[in-house]
């Protein structure tokens, strides 16, 4: 079978993931207790307010990024530290107390630039909040990589959100899943790896993702599905 | 699941996508059979009431147990609970010992009325303040008990707070609207916002026809515009700050105001505050105030369909399931920067956000006079609600707590690797903590 031979990674199991945000009761009046609090929120605090929100109830093409650039901004008015927080690319932290010390040290060496900062009060204080992601198996199943583009319209955007965005906290090289799983194949599968690398999960919403992928892909997979063919009938 | 259930799910396929029925199936599976008991104080009028009719069926459909049970009391009962209400949401309101006193009593005889329906239960998910007193008079249960708070708790007036965080903290776990709307309390206060359910009569799609009459049996103009707020008779909702916005946005531009709304069994103070709204709207050109019967749905809908501009301006509100309503309709809305509104008005995409009525008249001169930002406006609103706010995406967080609270509130739960659920009647004899 050419799947033997081609030393096939094993099927891509499509999984989906339904995310529940819980309120911590904790809350932040000013850029003191933000750092203050940060130093022992939960870890799943951090997750939350830099990637749930693909998941939560928001708007295309927000202006911040993530909560603590846009509450910044919005409530205590500091523009200077919002476009700093707002800049922090998440999936480049391997780690994520990697992260949170880089949030606070950013607020920190702000309140230093003006004292009068750190006590600025906000009339709508941040709300910590972390997240539950539960997360389970679609049974989808696929053998390869040029199958993407015909199942990807029936993704649903928890589906997006787990294997494009989290997976980048969960892959070592920050990949996201399809990416990992396809270069395990030859390298004829190299310029759909590359195509799936333009997705900047950043500026795209879920449904956005699946509307770029949907659009670049198909083209290229009538490319890949020649290249099964030949595989299969080495 | 028989021919009905998988008729219902299609249908809702249809609106939310088949990707968001099929996450709710994948998730319901692993709840298969599971009783759940829904308990509030009103059968008709109101968010809650009007959820519940929706989303019983739908996890019905999805293969739970699911009931609903209402609470009976007197009417002092509903007096007091309306004053809980109110200090809940931060009004200083005057309640004696006794007034406390009733209140447990009629959930004491609740509790006994249904008490084998709650204690058999796997899930009990008790609906704000009215019933929640039922936890206290129920020994010995099986299932996870969940307090489902609607209302906006950020600054509760202490002693109502007090009276009732007794019984709160009883609960394996709460739901809030919004973070900002929850307390410290000593279980997992999961975020859930509501939602609406695109096939009820509120929000199914009428003909033109059918709102052209519905207008006309109002006694309103079809061919002029149209500036709607629908809610309850509430000084919460500020019917008087809207006829105020009216006014002077009017010195400017020429429409009608209609200030809309039902009653619900568990609201008495309605008539009261409608008896205000309709002295402010005396002598006021082209105001019309309608009190409506709880199931004026039909007409609800037909006159947010026929506006141009919905307005919520509420100086506090849990969420604002008119604002939802009027959004799926495609309309630009203003609302009051408060609560759950916040979240659904995305200040300049799908409506204005407004903190006195001054702000209000503005933002109704700016949308009637730019009609292609309001249909623009109203386009996206449409889908920000399709994505966010449907009773789909609802059923789904609440299946999806409902596996977390029985697998301990981990971070991260990968169902495949846990097996079967532990909820009480999937494991006998287990008490489920």
């Amino acid at each position: 079978m050419a799947e033997e031979k081609l030393n096939h990674p094993g099927p891509f199991v499509v999984k989906d993931c339904a995310l529940v945000s819980v309120s911590t009761g904790e809350k932040a009046f000013t850029l003191a207790e933000l750092a203050e609090k940060l130093k022992r929120i939960d870890r799943s605090c951090v997750y939350h307010h830099f990637w749930s929100r693909h998941l939560r109830p928001s708007f295309d093409h927000p202006e911040f990024h993530n909560d603590f650039a846009a509450w910044v901004h919005m409530e205590l008015r500091d523009r200077v530290l919002a476009e700093r927080l707002n800049l922090i690319a998440p999936q480049e932290y391997n780690d994520i107390e990697a992260l949170r010390e880089t949030l606070i040290f950013l607020i920190q060496e702000r309140v230093f630039e003006d004292e009068h900062l750190g006590w600025r009060k906000a009339e709508n204080p941040f709300y910590f909040v972390k997240s539950q992601l539960v997360i389970f198996d679609t049974g989808l199943r696929l053998r390869w990589p040029h199958e993407i583009a015909d199942v990807l319209e029936t993704f649903s955007p928890g589906t997006i959100f787990y294997h494009f965005i989290d997976a980048r906290r969960r892959h070592p090289e920050g990949l996201d899943d399809f990416r990992d799983w396809i270069r395990k194949f030859p390298p004829d599968f190299k310029p759909l790896e590359e195509l799936i690398a333009k997705v900047d999960p950043f500026f795209l919403s879920l449904y956005e993702i699946r509307e770029f992928l949907i659009r670049h892909i198909r083209s290229f997979c009538a490319k890949m599905h020649a290249v099964r063919e030949t595989y299969e009938r080495k | 699941m028989n021919e009905n259930s998988a008729h219902l799910l299609e249908r809702y396929a249809h609106v939310a996508g088949a990707e968001a029925v099929a996450q709710m199936r994948q998730l319901a599976e692993r709840l298969r059979g599971a009783r759940v008991v829904h308990v509030n104080s009103t059968a008709y009028g109101g968010g809650v009431a009007e959820i519940l009719h929706s989303m019983v069926p739908l996890m019905q459909a999805l293969g739970l147990e699911v009931s609903w049970e209402v609470i009976q009391g007197p009417p002092e009962f509903f007096e007091i609970t309306k004053s809980f209400h109110h200090g809940l949401q931060g009004h200083r309101v005057s309640l004696t010992e006794k007034d406390f006193q009733l209140y447990e009593e009629v959930n004491r005889r609740e509790a006994e009325r249904l008490e084998d329906k709650l204690r058999e239960a796997d899930f009990v998910i008790i609906h704000d303040p009215q019933p929640a007193y039922l936890i206290k008079y129920v020994p010995r249960r099986r299932g996870y008990w969940i307090w489902r708070c609607h209302i906006d708790l950020s600054r509760p007036f202490y002693s109502v707070w007090r009276f009732l965080e007794k019984v709160v903290v009883r609960y394996h776990a709460s739901i809030f609207s919004m973070p900002e709307f929850s307390q410290p309390l000593p279980h997992p206060q999961y975020v859930i916002p509501p939602s609406i359910d695109p096939f009820t009569e509120k929000n199914r799609d009428l003909s033109p026809e059918e709102v052209f009459e519905t207008l006309k049996d109002l006694g309103l103009d079809p061919s002029r515009p149209l500036v709607v707020q629908i809610s309850r008779f509430d000084p919460f909702k500020d019917p008087i700050g809207v006829i105020r916005a009216a006014e002077l946005a009017r010195k400017f531009v020429s429409f009608q105001l209609v200030l809309a709304g039902g009653g619900a069994a568990d609201d008495p103070e309605g008539d009261r505050v409608y008896q205000e709204v309709i002295r402010a709207a005396k002598g006021q050109e082209d105001v019309y105030v309608f009190k409506l019967p709880p199931d004026a749905h039909r007409t609800i809908n037909a006159l947010q369909r026929a506006a141009d501009i919905v307005i919520q301006k509420s100086l506090r509100e849990g969420f604002g399931l008119t604002v939802t309503e009027a959004m799926w309709k495609g309309k630009p809305v203003i609302g009051g920067a408060t609560g759950g509104i916040r979240m659904q008005v995305v200040n300049h995409h799908t409506g204005f956000l407004v903190h006195t009525p001054e702000g209000a008249a503005l933002r109704i001169r700016y949308l009637l006079f730019y009609e292609e930002i309001r249909r623009e406006m109203g386009h996206k609103a449409r889908e920000f609600v399709r994505q966010n706010f449907l009773i789909t995406r609802h059923v789904r967080d609440y299946l999806a707590l409902m596996l977390s609270v029985c697998m301990g509130s981990p971070d991260r739960l990968e169902l495949e690797a846990t097996g079967t659920c532990a909820w009480p009647s999937a494991k006998p004899g287990e008490p489920p903590l």
